[in-house]
């Protein structure tokens, strides 16, 4: 009976299939868009074992192996450009993964509900502001020249002259975490808001009677409640650790002398490939990015596993 | 309900930080407003902060005059509101088949977008290909390379699933065909969700400045924020050449502006529409922040 009503079988799916053609409708261009725009520049990889050549595309030009990938392993800027990578993104880890989590914390002690909206309107405000407008207001607000830091920090007499700020590449990490806290943490903070509100109120109360302090029920009710969120964030954030961020590091270093403290994967591919027109050198590395991006994704959901929540 | 010392003790550092907080958010904002208002020569002595000291409009009345800046704001508003509308749409359609149930192949289709989520080719790949289609200095670029966002999708299906069935049965059985009810129905009563989805987009194409650094040459293409990177990088590095021209020229010819209050000025005038919106629309986004953080 199996093998027989095959064929009729495939018949009868494609009969369905035309039946609700005008449903097939809606999702089709949405197919072959995402066909053009996300499949085919998978394709493009390829580029990443070729010497690519422009005028033969990916079917005539050369395959190198892994030479390209060799190439990046050698370079000279190879070293500056991983320590760069992972320690701007395992600063920001540690900086700006709690602070929306403090900040929905202390959000959530305010009473009076007007000056709680008014701080959360205030604190989105930076999240709708463009990467140019924040660097913009960076530079103005760091600027050697009567920015507000240097004649506050000259007025409270914590320096004698003003200090390019900018300019000085150690100062370049912390800056860029700073600003990235600024711009985010408020946003960041809506998820956790909304999962301290769901918080059984009978928790608190029983807590409150057996004398706990207010510091107390954070720490043993509300903390614990939203831990699995908090993970869940947790893991997406190391899935992501080698992307230490791209616009806010391209906008703020645009000082060539904070290249050694700047330069990122992300920003490295842009330079290579971009403005160099090195096609084939800068796909590798983005790949080389990629795939371990992949992995640390698959072995933090495992690690979360273990805690029960995942992200599949 | 009596609070103990300690608990006054934390609320009141609570309500400190916060206002702390709310001042570190505003000032920037402020301070860069009070130097687009105040008249360059004179901050450029130093010590502007809170206020204006000299107060002019001579900044906005230049950037106002600028056909460079005018242009790329005109890019900006006609890319906002055609790229919003058109993505918002095809991305509402593809959301409304996807929210079927008995859509053919749904569940391929599902891995089929969601794959894109994780691996995407990067970006010269993407680059090759936005050049292999002749799109490099077009307009299209803004447009069609971002027109299904499958975040958006996901949020926007998450929504469709939870309408009520009974919501279309009833147009089904007076002949109504699919078209008929997403136009009819759903998209009349998903109106808090489609103004979210529809922010977010509007707010991305107003601020997206890497597409015109990337795809655009040509001068009169250039999205505001791609000109305002331009203007201001001349500004910083203080080397401003032949092709970053507007500012060097108004100073000449106008000793009270500088590069920094024209900059400022028009800084000012490329977020005030966005500053002005966005709290009317706190209400729903943080809705759809919920809905799409929940992922089904």
């Amino acid at each position: 009976m199996k093998a027989a009503s095959r064929p009729n079988k495939r018949n009868s799916y494609w009969k369905q299939f035309w039946k609700q053609w005008d449903l097939q409708s809606m999702v089709i261009p949405g197919v072959i868009l995402v066909f053009i725009f996300s499949y085919i520049p998978m394709y493009g990889v390829l580029m990443a074992f070729q010497q690519y050549d422009i005028f033969a595309g990916i079917s005539g030009s050369r395959w190198v192996g892994l030479m390209n990938f060799r190439m990046f392993f050698d370079a000279p800027e190879f070293f500056n450009v991983m320590r760069n990578t992972i320690v701007i993104s395992l600063l920001k880890l540690v900086v700006s993964f709690p602070a929306p989590i403090i900040l929905a914390l202390m959000l959530n002690e305010v009473g009076n509900m007007a000056f709680k909206r008014f701080i959360q309107t205030v604190s989105y405000l930076p999240y709708f502001l463009s990467w140019v407008i924040v660097s913009g207001f960076v530079f103005s607000l760091l600027s050697v020249d009567n920015g507000t830091v240097n004649i506050l920090l000259e007025k409270l007499n914590l320096i004698e002259h003003p200090i390019n700020f900018l300019a000085i590449p150690e100062y370049f990490w912390s800056i860029l975490v700073s600003v990235n806290v600024w711009k985010e943490v408020g946003f960041a903070s809506i998820v956790y808001l909304a999962a301290i509100a769901g918080v059984d109120p009978t928790l608190y109360e029983a807590a409150s009677i057996d004398g706990a302090s207010r510091f107390k029920q954070i720490y043993l009710i509300t903390l614990p409640s939203i831990a699995p969120i908090i993970i869940i964030f947790m893991i997406l954030a190391i899935g992501n650790i080698l992307s230490a961020g791209f616009e806010d590091i391209l906008l703020l270093a645009n000082n060539p002398i904070l290249r050694d403290y700047s330069d990122v994967i992300d920003t490295y591919v842009y330079r290579v490939g971009i403005l160099n027109a090195r096609f084939s050198y800068a796909t590798a590395v983005g790949l080389f990015k990629a795939v371990i991006s992949v992995g640390l994704l698959v072995i933090a959901n495992k690690i979360a596993r273990r805690a029960d929540v995942s992200l599949w | 309900m009596r609070l103990s010392l300690g608990d006054k003790i934390l609320q009141r550092t609570i309500y400190i930080l916060l206002t702390l907080l709310a001042v570190v958010m505003l000032y920037p904002f402020w301070n860069s407003l009070v130097i687009s208002f105040n008249l360059g020569s004179d901050t450029s002595l130093g010590g502007v902060t809170l206020w204006p000291r000299a107060f002019t409009l001579e900044n906005y009345y230049i950037v106002f005059q600028d056909k460079r800046l005018l242009n790329s704001f005109g890019i900006t508003i006609l890319r906002t509101l055609s790229g919003t509308l058109l993505s918002v749409f095809f991305t509402a359609l593809l959301a409304y088949g996807m929210s079927k149930k008995t859509l053919l192949m749904r569940k391929y289709y599902m891995v089929y977008f969601i794959v894109t989520m994780f691996f995407s080719g990067g970006l010269i790949p993407t680059y090759m290909l936005i050049r292999s289609l002749g799109m490099l200095d077009t307009l299209w670029v803004f447009i069609i390379p971002g027109i299904i966002s499958i975040y958006n999708m996901i949020v926007i299906r998450t929504f469709f699933s939870a309408l009520p069935d009974g919501l279309e049965e009833s147009a089904k059985i007076d002949g109504c065909s699919n078209y008929g009810i997403f136009f009819r129905i759903v998209i009349p009563v998903s109106g808090p969700v489609l103004a979210t989805i529809s922010l977010f987009t509007a707010v991305g194409h107003w601020n997206d400045w890497f597409t015109g650094a990337i795809y655009i040459t040509k001068d009169h293409l250039l999205p505001i924020q791609t000109l305002l990177r331009q203007i201001m990088n001349s500004n910083i590095m203080t080397e401003i050449s032949s092709s970053n021209a507007i500012a060097l020229d108004h100073i000449n010819r106008n000793r009270t502006v500088t590069t920094k209050s024209l900059t400022m000025a028009t800084m000012m005038i490329a977020t005030i529409p966005i500053i002005l919106t966005y709290p009317f629309l706190q209400k729903y986004f943080v809705k759809g922040v919920l809905i799409g953080s929940l992922k089904e």
